[in-house]
């Protein structure tokens, strides 16, 4: 009896967490999916009643300000986000390399200024960067904050590559070296397709890394047509305080990527990484 | 000074690699020169640099001409700190870290823990809604919060307009909540931005410890009910002691986040011109990029928080130090 009555108690707090978990976001679609006259009604509905697909049209259709759209934030978003994470990846591969490959003198010096580097704020560093990013002639400029992004998302890139490199058995590359391959082909051949997994796991979080990112692209990025979309979205969306259905479709867009990114990565982690190459 | 260079690295690598196919070439140094590039570059330069012009006088004028910056030693910080603004803006933050840290960590373990009762298709489902609060972005969680707590037609207005008029009086002191500015008072300000951070950070906390409780047997934790102990018992002599070494990275990472917390604050109180809810963030960025520019300033506020998070990295760097060598 005792028993049955607490197992109620812990399911019903676990619904209680989850509504906390997810309300916003459920109310965030449902708002972007209602016509007008729900949104502002005196008494709100959870779904929308009419679901109209209007606020995405708005937000996608029409220009922000006369020559510049919401597709045009997004494009330059994407753009930052993937030169990141090509960058950021192909440079975590080659130290992850060097640290899960190689002993050398200052293994354990790079992997401890790893760890502390990740700690220190970056909210502080906006002011010696923009005086550097002005310096290069990158202010305004998307490679500049391609740049900065770079810096804050590889020390945890090369941590989290530096794992699966370490997960490949050293035997495959030894087996490919007896057999006559040089270092690029075991490295391009072997060692590659069996870190694939793990680069597709840092890769978004690097991306999501840039997608977010807000303050530096605020202060490095000045002409409207090449706001990225967090900025975007401070300056005409979150401050319009009426047309909450267009900020919330627009919300909306901003978040579907990395969620569903989110959920890949969740996958990919726990995926076994290569089970079978041994033994086959 | 081949031999030199061997010998120091065969100690490092310890016996396990010695029997490995010694590697003694530049390649890994050449793997790791361009990561190693980056980092002194785009953080351990400016990090530096931030230190350099918190000593100098870095306005307008030396932005436009490149002049030289003019030293001022200490004047910066004797400025700040003199200042009973700059005092209020360290309390409000200290408050808000603190306040943030200890819900997070309280909601975020318990959510943990119940994770670790539920059934496991529940548990699926609980864990995954958890997961959409983590996912989301830090803007867009702001700006629906906000949405929420919208004067006029937000969620949360008309729920305490759905009050009973009595209890509301009672309680508050008003019934008609239409109109009511939650961003315009700093107590109530900080209350909504303080529920918008343990909403966006409580979830890895849960995660964290749940895969923490994975990670225990089980059935200390059985024998401890077994012998009558109630949950409370059984958490804090349990459960509590397994999991100090994750209670305790949690704790500061906790803590570095909730100290520089900037997104969130800048969409609800809608850009930096709000000084009563600046915290230190906020304030050293406004002080840098709202006219007139002041960047050694800035840059000394921004010194002191990277200070504050020092001291929280080294206090638990000690802690961990401490618990290896007993």
């Amino acid at each position: 009896m005792k028993r049955g009555v607490g197992k109620f108690a812990v399911n019903a707090a676990g619904l209680l967490v989850a509504l906390f978990a997810v309300f916003p976001v459920f109310w965030m679609v449902s708002t972007s999916l209602k016509p007008n006259e729900e949104i502002f009604s005196a008494t709100p509905q959870p779904v929308p009643r009419e679901p109209t697909l209007r606020h995405y049209r708005d937000v996608l259709i029409g220009d922000v300000i006369p020559g510049v759209s919401f597709t045009d934030f997004f494009l330059n978003s994407a753009l930052v986000a993937v030169a990141t994470v090509l960058l950021s990846g192909l440079l975590a591969l080659l130290a992850a390399t060097a640290v899960a490959r190689f002993r050398f003198r200052l293994r354990t010096s790079f992997l401890v200024m790893l760890l502390v580097v990740q700690m220190i704020p970056l909210e502080a560093l906006v002011i010696p960067l923009f005086l550097m990013i002005r310096r290069l002639g990158l202010y305004n400029q998307l490679p500049g904050l391609v740049l900065v992004y770079l810096g804050f998302s590889l020390p945890f890139a090369v941590w989290m590559l530096r794992g699966f490199v370490a997960a490949v058995p050293g035997e495959l590359e030894e087996a490919a070296a007896i057999d006559g391959a040089s270092r690029w082909q075991t490295f391009w051949r072997v060692l590659l397709p069996l870190v694939a997994p793990g680069l597709v796991a840092t890769s978004i979080f690097s991306f999501i890394t840039a997608w977010n990112e807000l303050i530096f692209a605020l202060t490095f990025i000045s002409t409207e047509d090449r706001y990225t979309l967090p900025v975007a979205m401070t300056f005409f969306f979150g401050r319009d305080d009426t047309a909450w259905g267009s900020v919330m479709a627009a919300s909306t867009l901003l978040t579907l990527p990395v969620m569903i990114f989110f959920v890949l990565v969740q996958r990919r982690m726990v995926s076994g990484l290569v089970a079978g190459a041994v033994k086959g | 000074m081949t031999t030199l260079t061997r010998t120091s690295e065969d100690v490092a690598a310890g016996p396990t690699t010695a029997r490995r196919r010694p590697r003694r070439d530049r390649l890994p140094y050449l793997l790791l020169l361009p990561a190693l590039l980056v980092i002194a570059v785009l953080l351990l330069w400016p990090l530096g640099q931030v230190v350099a012009m918190s000593f100098h006088e870095l306005g307008i004028r030396q932005l436009r001409g490149d002049q030289p910056w003019p030293w001022v030693g200490l004047a910066n910080y004797a400025e700040i700190l003199g200042d009973p603004f700059f005092r209020t803006v360290l309390r409000n933050t200290v408050l808000f870290a603190a306040a943030n840290v200890v819900l997070t960590m309280v909601l975020g373990t318990l959510v943990g823990l119940l994770l670790n009762r539920l059934g496991r298709r529940m548990a699926a489902f609980v864990g995954g809604c958890v997961m959409l609060a983590w996912a989301t972005p830090a803007l867009t969680g702001a700006i629906v919060w906000k949405w929420l707590f919208d004067d006029t037609s937000g969620l949360v207005t008309w729920l305490f307009n759905q009050l009973p008029d009595g209890l509301s009086l009672a309680l508050f002191g008003r019934t008609d909540w239409t109109g009511y500015g939650w961003f315009n008072s700093p107590l109530t300000f900080f209350a909504v931005l303080t529920l918008v951070v343990v909403w966006h950070s409580f979830p890895f906390v849960a995660v964290s410890v749940l895969a923490g409780l994975k990670s225990v047997p089980a059935e200390l934790q059985e024998a401890a009910r077994v012998d009558g102990a109630g949950p409370w018992r059984v958490f804090w002599s349990v459960t509590f002691p397994l999991l100090r070494p994750v209670f305790g990275i949690l704790v500061v990472l906790s803590t570095i986040w909730d100290f520089k917390v900037f997104t969130q604050q800048y969409v609800l109180a809608g850009g930096t011109q709000d000084r009563s809810t600046f915290m230190l963030s906020i304030y050293s960025y406004a002080m840098a990029f709202s006219p007139p520019p002041k960047f050694g300033m800035g840059s000394a506020i921004a010194v002191v928080l990277t200070a504050i998070l020092l001291v929280v990295t080294g206090i638990y760097v000690r802690m961990v130090l401490r618990q290896e060598e007993s």
